[in-house]
């Protein structure tokens, strides 16, 4: 019993120092870039610089900042995350509530929800698509980055799973008061649903901020690029532009630079992340919930 | 209980903006399919290019490059999707063995994290410690003696570091399935197993495996929608030139042939084959995972 107990503890030690690790594993390589950006050009450019800062100063973010590139990609991201969150949250709660209905009910619902699911499907590819945004003159306008992914088909399912769960009495209710669906969705369903529309609409702002393939072939203008989309191209510039090194793209590129803006394009997400954290478990364990 | 018509315009009309958005942007890219079978031209559009059959789709087969891009999507992802199931399954069952709350709650606030940064964010930051010039994950592995590696410029290297980066960026947020199955089997099993005196080891082998062994079936038969999809937003902000042959999937090979060479019809081509075989994919994972995990989306 007592060598058992021993071998046990042993076990016990070892998992946590693996699970240490892992876990260190995944903030260290944030963490470094974060110090880089915290350290003087001198050393950051000499590669010296470990897990805590060298020649500390916030000289690199006051350049960045004063870039006016800079702050047309983050308000560009911003006008994206506001619009397309807004128009997500909107179109997720209108389509989710009339479909989450009995099909003896709503007779048209298996019909709309084919039409949904198929999206998820089956796709008509890059290149159409790339052809309607062109053909409808979004080009070069938030709309291209709003509209097409308007309908998150995903995070309505979430939502019409959770709103079939919900106790039917409650809308039995409501129509024998005399009750129009409008008041039975504002009134009963969208504040029982709170907690998943908080999660899914948490869910397309951080999609959002991390688009950049659509900002890429539907912005032509860079100026309109958002920011993720802006730090890509920065990022592929970086190897090519060591000839001139006076050049703005070079002042962009240079280490110390680049480091300070992944660390400012990851910050949202960094804020946001307690409340992600808290909502997006409850979110998956809730749409997993079926009859 | 009766619908009355009031309720059912009210219905259509909620449904409406919605339904016009996927018609706009959903299904009349599938109409823009057509575009694979012509000599497309912009300015004449749809309707006016030059038809040409399947041409763009003969043509297809005989460049070389197509089959290496199937060869490279379907060998990236499947070892993704092996390393992406083994991965979280064995972090999870270690993390269940570990009991101090504080400590688990710490470990899952950092391991979820990367799964929330993008691409463009987590490759910049790879490609800079993992350089090899002066990259910090080099510099670690000289202490040891270790000559500096050249992680995303050697080929053979590269397609290693795809799936470890991948693993990196999403083990963590895979866990949580695993994690809320092991919550869901019952403690009585453990604690019966206990008295009868099962080691540890025994109880993970009898008791916790075949206890998530479904949502283990599930998900491999769900993962098996994606193997056509082999990380384009990974691989296009980590490939570069030097490791293109093993590299370069079927998305970034549209992407460059498409957008980049102007080739539409030969792009589409490439998309509408790979959405033809995606769509049985899916409807074929699907229906595995109805028939053996009891899975439905609604």
């Amino acid at each position: 019993m007592r060598i058992r107990l021993h071998r046990l503890q042993a076990f016990d030690i070892l998992n946590y120092v693996v699970l240490a690790a892992v876990s260190l594993l995944c903030l260290v390589p944030i963490w470094h870039i974060a110090m880089v950006s915290l350290s003087g050009e001198g050393p950051a450019n000499q590669y010296i610089v470990g897990l805590v800062p060298i020649e500390f100063s916030l000289s690199n973010y006051a350049t960045v900042l004063r870039l006016d590139k800079f702050w047309d990609a983050f308000g560009m991201s911003a006008a994206r995350v506001a619009l397309g969150g807004l128009v997500n949250f909107l179109l997720t709660v209108m389509m989710a509530y009339p479909l989450s209905k009995e099909t003896s009910y709503f007779k048209s619902r298996n019909v709309y929800i084919w039409a949904l699911v198929f999206t998820m499907l089956f796709s008509g590819g890059l290149i159409p698509a790339y052809m309607i945004i062109n053909e409808l003159h979004l080009i070069d306008t938030i709309w291209a980055l709003v509209l097409p992914g308007a309908v998150p088909v995903f995070n309505v399912i979430l939502m019409i799973n959770f709103m079939r769960q919900l106790p039917k009495e409650l809308e039995e209710a409501c129509l024998v008061d005399g009750a129009s669906q409008w008041a039975i969705m504002t009134r009963i369903y969208v504040p029982l649903s709170l907690p998943v529309i908080a999660t899914v609409t948490l869910f397309s702002v951080v999609g959002h901020w991390n688009a950049w393939f659509d900002g890429l072939i539907y912005m032509n203008q860079t100026e309109k690029y958002p920011l993720q989309t802006y730090l890509h191209v920065v990022l592929a510039s970086r190897n090519l532009v060591n000839a001139d090194e006076n050049s703005v793209m070079a002042s962009l590129t240079d280490r110390s630079a680049i480091s300070t803006q992944i660390i400012l394009a990851s910050l949202p997400i960094l804020v946001v992340y307690p409340f992600l954290q808290r909502f997006f478990i409850h979110g998956i364990v809730m749409g997993s919930v079926k009859e | 209980m009766k619908i009355t018509g009031k309720d059912r315009a009210f219905f259509h009309l909620l449904l409406a903006p919605g339904m016009l958005l996927l018609i706009v942007f959903a299904y009349l890219p599938m109409v823009g399919i057509v575009i694979a079978f012509q000599e497309f031209n912009p300015t004449k559009g749809f309707i006016y290019s030059e038809w040409v059959g399947l041409e763009h789709v003969r043509f297809l087969f005989e460049l070389p490059d197509t089959l290496q891009t199937v060869r490279n999507t379907v060998e990236i992802s499947l070892m993704k999707i092996a390393a992406g199931l083994i991965v979280p399954i064995a972090f999870a069952l270690l993390l269940n063995e570990a009991r101090i709350v504080w400590f688990k709650r710490t470990v899952q606030s950092l391991v979820y994290l990367p799964h929330f940064l993008s691409w463009v964010i987590l490759g910049g930051i790879l490609v800079d410690v993992l350089s090899i010039n002066g990259g910090a994950f080099n510099q670690a592995l000289s202490w040891f003696g270790i000559q500096p590696i050249f992680f995303f410029g050697d080929e053979g290297w590269f397609r290693f570091m795809l799936i470890a980066t991948d693993v990196w960026k999403e083990f963590g947020f895979s866990t949580i399935v695993y994690l809320a199955a092991l919550t869901g089997i019952n403690p009585a099993l453990y604690e019966a197993a206990s008295i009868d005196g099962a080691s540890r080891w025994q109880r993970t082998i009898y008791i916790t495996i075949p206890g998530i062994l479904p949502v283990v079936v599930l998900m491999s038969t769900l993962s098996l929608g994606n193997v056509l999809n082999a990380g384009f937003d990974q691989i296009f902000n980590l490939y570069n030139p030097m490791v293109i042959g093993t590299s370069d999937i079927i998305d970034t090979y549209i992407y460059r042939m498409g957008l980049i060479q102007a080739q539409y019809g030969l792009a589409t081509a490439i998309g509408l084959l790979k959405s033809l075989i995606g769509f049985a994919l899916i409807v074929t994972s699907y229906r595995l995972a109805y028939r053996y995990a009891n899975y439905r989306i609604f």
